[in-house]
């Protein structure tokens, strides 16, 4: 029974030669990246793979397939890209876009996906817990007394140890890293 | 040149690469250029774009208008804070209605920002308005026998749109003539350009280490003295994670990791204290030593 289960989770990322079937698409998924910050030119695309090409990341982790990721935007495979975070592995290096022949601005799209995969729910573990951080601090290493006296024994200025106002800022997050996120949807580790 | 900025340390400078700050600060004080700190800055909102880019934009832009209020532009060490802050300085510049946007969401903790504000890395005043000069100038000390590689990394010159091509992205030169007006050289490598992988880390720790692990080897073979980096994010993948990494794929490197203002201070006569050299986990003390048998003459 356990492996029956396995075979038909239907949101894995599609298998390479798995055919990809008419029901599994959403049309208007071009258009939803297209809509977001960075993510307009994507269908500008014509697959040539430069981005994959010099992609830091492609080389070290196959999962993360720059061309195929656009090309799923493109074919609609909604679930399959934002379900299954690998957008995450992106490392925002702009390797890709500076090299892109259409234009296309990659790291920008990336980027979008994963906004959107945050709005449902799906990153990586340390995304809620560095909005808790910045959230009540400001900061994603908050200093503390003990780093203040540290800092002013090397002849460096002490900091404020919080920024309060910041917090205020994050509103458009919700509860996102308030640790409400956590029992309904537990964030997953990108395989 | 401006003489004086705003210096922005960002969330990692201040707690864990003390070193890099304790350099920047000699050195800058050492050309001249005034450094001032603005204690409400926060984070530039980079790593905040994965979660939601326009959240990201807020925080930058309250770090940008609490530099408009002080009447300085903004110096900054790390790569991706620069990135993060001239992105939007300069797309707040150009779209009005964005601007207003962000206004309205600044208003909630009573700010406002009109811009721009010029946002500059340290290496890159150092490199367009001190000049090579001027600092050949302030160098009392030759490093001759140093062969130094530079890890340009990613923000410090990309998105290039963004910092009018200053710098080749695919043919950077900046970080290497830096280094070889100290007497260094400054060595080509293959992997020059690669990302440290810094950023992979909080989705994969294995490929993100790969990734540094990379220019390492690379690095090993080719006999260099010390890794050049202009980022604290850079510099904790390269030096506080390179154990880790060694640990990892069961070899050893010890290649020391120098931040740029170090190597300068160095040929600026200046001692290991002020540069924190000391607090370094891969130690610096076989480039002080090579340094003291070959290099002043």
């Amino acid at each position: 029974m356990e492996t029956e289960k396995d075979t038909e989770k239907p949101n894995e990322t599609i298998a390479e030669g798995q055919i990809v079937e008419e029901a599994m698409l959403d049309p208007d998924f071009p258009r939803e990246v297209a809509g977001e910050p960075g993510g307009e030119g994507i269908r500008r695309c014509y697959a040539c793979g430069t981005c994959t090409a010099g992609c830091p990341v492609r080389r070290f982790h196959p999962a993360f397939n720059p061309r195929r990721i656009i090309r799923m935007v493109l074919l609609g495979m909604r679930d399959q890209v934002l379900k299954e975070p690998f957008v995450f592995l992106c490392a925002t290096c702009y390797a890709c876009q500076e090299r892109c022949p259409q234009g296309v601005r990659i790291s920008d799209v990336m980027r979008a996906l994963k906004n959107l995969a945050v709005r449902l729910g799906n990153m990586p573990d340390v995304i809620p817990l560095q909005v808790k951080l910045l959230r009540e601090k400001g900061t994603l290493y908050p200093l503390d007394e003990f780093d203040n006296k540290k800092r002013t024994k090397a002849g460096l200025p002490t900091l404020l140890e919080a920024h309060e106002d910041v917090g205020a800022l994050l509103q458009e997050l919700g509860d996102l890293g308030r640790g409400k996120e956590g029992s309904e949807n537990p964030p997953e580790t990108p395989q | 040149m401006d003489t004086a900025y705003a210096l922005f340390l960002g969330c990692t400078i201040p707690g864990r690469v003390r070193n890099y700050e304790q350099s920047s600060r000699a050195v800058a004080d050492r050309l001249g250029i005034k450094l001032v700190d603005l204690e409400e800055f926060a984070c530039c909102g980079f790593p905040l774009n994965a979660a939601d880019h326009q959240v990201a934009e807020s925080l930058a832009a309250r770090n940008l208008s609490l530099a408009e209020e002080a009447g300085l532009p903004i110096c900054t060490l790390c790569s991706s804070c620069t990135s993060a802050l001239t992105e939007v300085s300069r797309h707040l510049a150009e779209d009005a209605h964005e601007r207003e946007e962000v206004n309205t969401r600044l208003s909630r903790i009573q700010r406002g920002y009109k811009g721009p504000v010029k946002v500059r890395h340290f290496a890159r005043i150092l490199w367009e308005e001190v000049g090579l000069d001027a600092i050949r100038k302030a160098c009392t000390r030759s490093l001759e026998g140093l062969r130094l590689a530079a890890h340009y990394g990613c923000h410090y010159l990309k998105p290039s749109e963004v910092y009018e091509g200053f710098d080749p992205v695919e043919d950077p030169r900046t970080l290497d003539e830096l280094i070889r007006v100290t007497g260094a050289t400054p060595v080509d490598y293959m992997s020059k350009k690669q990302c440290c992988g810094g950023s992979v880390l909080g989705a994969d720790e294995r490929t993100a280490l790969e990734m540094a692990r990379d220019k390492l080897a690379e690095l090993k073979e080719m006999e260099v003295d010390a890794l050049v980096v202009v980022c604290p994010f850079c510099g904790v993948m390269y030096d506080a994670n390179q154990k880790s990494i060694e640990k990892m794929f069961e070899e050893t490197f010890g290649l020391p990791v120098l931040y740029l203002p170090q190597v300068l201070g160095l040929a600026m006569g200046m001692d290991e204290k002020t540069l924190g050299l000391k607090s370094h986990v891969i130690k610096t003390q076989p480039v002080l030593e090579k340094l003291r048998g070959e290099g002043s003459s």
